[in-house]
């Protein structure tokens, strides 16, 4: 990438998923969706209709759900990050729910397992935001749980496989293994 | 529905109603089996056609026309050329082979030289380093339209001046079946209307090309079909078929709209210009304007039948509109027309489809394929015959019910399983759910707009019938192929059919793991290197063909090995199985483990399979030309807010022809996918267009459903009549859910309301500002 071009500002860091990362080369105009996507290589976080209305590119800010596409990169420098890369158990110190789960977070492993992932290329956005209900809400009702998903579009499942992922994975977390 | 439950006090309990978690615990045919690429997808790790990433790589962009119609006088690329970042700009002129593509007709141009025929035609091409700089270079360019009144009126356009060269009129078929002068005692006519749809995947077009050493390119890209695209490509490069090596990136849902050619050969354009690696991802608001959508369809239809409700004959004239270009119109309009009258017996039929240009979007393959427009038209006819006769609406149905043995409209007799009046009693007579009234704002009419009080809705409920073909038909040379390897007691197989999230990748697995009697099976990518064509992933048709290429070449393979195993012991290979990973010898003397004799050898066999051939329509549209057949019913209750003109779907009840049900799971998945998408064109899904202008290309303005618009489906009932010739019995189940659900939906808002609401989308405004 040439930087001759007056619209590349200078290099800053973000904090994703616990880690400092360099951004480097960057138009002041990229979103905090395309940074992470283009320039960190976080591609598991979704782009698909880049005006807040598909839920397909949440990630959490300080732990508050956020539309990646509608936040410019530059404007979340010293804020926390975590992204869909960032979810899981991957370095939980209980080796044995690693061995059993495979670090999946159960709401991953429900996903799975209920057949709520077709082309999976809203699973992302939706795992982040079921995590995000969940952490608020671990026992939500049939309707907190549709509102909560609302923002999150899905073309192959109709969410009747999504639905069932969660009630399971919020049994699972009154009961873990 | 008050006649329902005599109507279906004599029913052949012939359907298995499944428990998912009760069905067989291995991972072969017909276990609940996940999808092998559900891990990575749930971690973000699964690679979709827009997560690809190259050395050095530029981004493509493409420059679009504005008007619906206009002659291009000049185009002045300096303006581009001259931003800093810009590796290339390429014209029509610049492409080197054939200038136009198409599946059945090629008639599009891969950039418009000096006309444009539709909002949103790809006029040139920018590679630049930034994708911001690409967009904002092709923004520059310079093109001088004169624009022309567009031609939008699909009625008027068989008999408006020409505005494509191929002349206005894609198809016209006529179907007559029968005595033509029969008439009924009881007629009913109808005007019907079905706005365009879109496919609405979440993944939007991308990709990635790399030009190679030979002068060829390397293309991943999210398709259907990776061989018919290989064979335009190469035709508009001017290269061979085998320099173009096509490998499918993953695909974040396709549902037809992935048929066409969109950015393929742009990319390889582009890359074979700049030498270098060159990506595209088109945002949201070009991805509408980037794809064709469901034909816009307008219909007439009179229905005649005797006193007691046996259909005599149907009148029917079908127009589709298929925008600028072919596309597979030609097909959409045969299967609208063949199926118009319904999957009932009918005496005669007098049907004109008639399938036209005009300067709006190019209109092709979605979901239910032609069928979804007729079924809206002649469920409700058929729900306006049960109300002439004084009929229960499904008591009609079931009279009328098609079966094996019967004939079409298009003289066809029906061969194999086809239980229409088994689908229609099974969902007519499941229980209505309990729905209470209830204040919670987000089961009402508005939902979370919190509009609409309890006492204020009225409710409806509806139910509709639909059918369509499985695999393509008219003739057309349709095959899969597959190879199968086993080695060290892992089979790999190999085939080039596109997974698009529809879970053939789930299916192969278990084939493999049915007919080897092994545990693991490696699903090698689908290619085109090595791999024939596995033909498209649409018209229900790769579990059936994909799923009959795997089975046969893993067949093949067992019986090459149980031959060897069989000469090795002096046995007859009919004395020998495959079980638990041995091969073993009904004797019960002898074993051995099939680990072991793959370590020692390597078995291979590929095939390639076809269907049964079909047949063209002859001049009175006659023909064996489908190759079998699947059906569908729903049942749906509404609650309509009606001053408001505001529907919520309460429930949706169905049952399907599923042959045979290979993984419960995802039959489920796929019923209420497609049942989803019914809900949406029935209500909320439309593509509006103001004289050929698209005006809501973005996902805040074409709304689809959601968590709160989608209620719970119950499954009455998949009904599991095996299908002969097909693996396992087992049809294709991807449409059938598309087809009578926005029917049913739109018959139970009749039903709350009142209204004889002939259009869909039904919008706010067809209720509250009826005349009631």
């Amino acid at each position: 990438m040439s930087n001759s071009n007056s619209l590349y500002i200078n290099p800053y860091s973000l904090r994703v998923n616990g880690a400092n990362r360099e951004v480097a080369d960057s138009q002041v105009s990229e979103s905090l969706l395309f940074v992470l996507r283009e320039r960190l290589g976080c591609t598991g976080t979704k782009n698909a209709c880049t005006e807040g209305e598909c839920g397909s590119c949440v990630v959490l800010v300080d732990g508050v759900l956020t539309c990646s596409c509608l936040v410019l990169a530059a404007t979340v420098v010293g804020r926390e990050i975590t992204t869909i890369e960032g979810l899981g158990i991957a370095e939980s110190a209980d080796e044995k729910l690693l061995d059993e789960r495979g670090g999946l977070l159960p709401v991953q492993q429900a996903f799975v397992d209920e057949g709520a992932v077709q082309c999976g290329f809203c699973t992302p956005g939706l795992i982040v935001a079921v995590h995000d209900l969940l952490e608020a809400n671990p026992n939500p009702s049939e309707g907190d749980v549709r509102e909560a998903l609302s923002g999150n579009l899905c073309r192959c499942t109709g969410y009747g496989r999504i639905l069932a992922a969660v009630r399971s994975a919020c049994e699972q977390m009154r009961s873990p293994l | 529905m008050s006649c329902l439950q005599a109507a279906v006090s004599a029913v052949e309990h012939t359907s298995v109603v499944i428990d998912t978690k009760e069905r067989s615990r291995d991972r072969g045919v017909g276990a609940d089996v996940s999808r092998p690429d559900g891990v990575p997808k749930v971690q973000g790790r699964f690679a979709f056609s827009s997560d690809l990433w190259a050395d050095n790589f530029l981004w493509g962009h493409t420059l679009r026309s504005p008007h619906p119609s206009a002659l291009i006088s000049n185009i002045d690329i300096g303006p581009a050329l001259a931003f800093g970042g810009v590796h290339a700009v390429l014209l029509a002129s610049d492409v080197p082979g054939q200038l136009n593509f198409g599946l059945d007709h090629q008639d599009q141009p891969v950039l418009a030289a000096d006309q444009v025929r539709y909002v949103g035609e790809p006029v040139a091409l920018v590679a630049a380093e930034h994708p911001d700089i690409a967009r904002r270079a092709a923004e520059a360019i310079v093109v001088n339209y004169e624009v022309i009144a567009p031609l939008t009126d699909s009625e008027a356009a068989s008999e408006a001046p020409p505005m494509h060269p191929d002349g206005n009129v894609i198809r016209r078929l006529g179907i007559r079946h029968g005595d033509l002068s029969l008439t009924g005692e009881v007629v009913v006519e109808g005007s019907y209307e079905v706005g365009m749809q879109d496919q609405a995947f979440m993944g939007p077009e991308s990709g990635m090309a790399l030009p190679e050493e030979d002068g060829g390119v390397e293309l991943f890209v999210s398709t259907q079909w990776l061989h018919v695209d290989r064979s335009q490509i190469a035709a508009c490069l001017g290269l061979a078929e085998e320099q173009v090596r096509i490998t499918l990136a993953g695909v974040g849902g396709a549902f037809g709209a992935r048929e066409d050619l969109s950015l393929q050969v742009h990319l390889c354009l582009l890359a074979q210009h700049t030498q270098k690696p060159v990506k595209m991802v088109y945002s949201r608001d070009e991805s509408f304007l980037g794809h064709v959508h469901r034909h816009p369809a307008k219909m007439c239809y009179r229905h005649h039948a005797d006193r007691q409700g046996h259909l005599i004959k149907v009148e029917a004239r079908i127009v589709l509109d298929g925008g600028a270009y072919a596309s597979s119109s030609a097909a959409v309009i045969a299967n609208a027309s063949c199926f118009a009258a319904g999957p009932y017996k009918v005496l005669a039929a007098e049907v004109e489809g008639l399938a036209v240009r005009t300067n709006n979007p190019p209109c092709g393959a979605m979901r239910g394929f032609g069928a979804v427009q007729t079924c809206f038209a002649h469920e409700a006819q058929m729900d306006k015959l049960a109300a002439a006769l004084g009929m229960d609406p499904v008591e009609l149905r079931l009279l009328n019910a098609l079966a094996p043995g019967d004939r079409l409209i298009t003289g066809q007799v029906i061969t194999g399983a086809f239980p229409v009046a088994e689908v229609i009693r099974q969902c007519a007579q499941a229980p209505s759910p309990v729905l209470p009234p209830t204040n919670d704002y987000r089961d009402l009419p508005g939902g979370s707009g919190r509009t609409t009080k309890a006492e204020d809705t009225v409710r409806g409920t509806g139910f509709a019938v639909g059918f369509k073909n499985l695999m393509f038909s008219e003739g057309f040379d349709d095959y899969s192929s597959a190879a199968c390897r086993v080695s060290n007691g892992v089979a790999t197989i190999t085939c080039a059919c596109a997974e698009v999230g529809q879970g053939f990748v789930t299916l192969a697995q278990q084939i493999a793991r049915t007919e080897l009697s092994v545990d693991e099976v490696i699903l090698a990518p689908a290619q085109t290197v090595t791999s024939k064509s596995a033909g498209s992933t649409s018209a229900s048709r790769q579990t059936w063909m994909s799923g009959g290429a795997v089975q046969a070449a893993c067949r093949k393979v067992r019986e090459q090995i149980l031959s060897d195993v069989g000469a090795k012991w002096d046995v007859s290979p009919d004395g020998l199985v495959l079980r638990d990973g041995m091969v073993v010898c009904i004797d019960g003397q002898r074993q051995a483990s099939l680990a072991q004799l793959t370590a020692e050898q390597d078995y291979e066999a590929d095939v390639v399979f076809r269907h049964v051939p079909t047949q063209t329509l002859d001049e009175n549209g006659q023909g064996n030309i489908h190759v079998s057949f699947a059906c569908a019913a729903h049942r749906v209750i509404v609650d309509v807010d009606p001053d408001l003109g505001l529907v919520r779907v309460r429930d949706i009840t169905t049952a399907q022809d599923v042959g045979r049900i290979l993984n419960p799971t995802q039959a489920l998945g796929q019923i209420e996918g497609g049942i989803a998408q019914g809900v949406g064109l029935a209500l909320m899904e439309e593509i509006v267009l103001d004289d050929g202008l698209v005006r809501n290309n973005s996902f805040t303005d074409y709304v689809i459903p959601t968590t709160l618009d989608m209620p719970e489906v119950t499954i009455a009932a998949f009904i599991e009549e095996p299908e002969p010739g097909a693996p396992y019995g087992a049809k294709g189940i991807g449409e059938p859910p598309t087809i009578s659900s926005s029917a049913a939906v739109a018959a139970a808002v009749r039903d709350a309301t009142g209204l004889s609401l002939e259009r869909i989308p039904i919008r706010p405004y067809d209720i509250a500002l009826a005349d009631h």
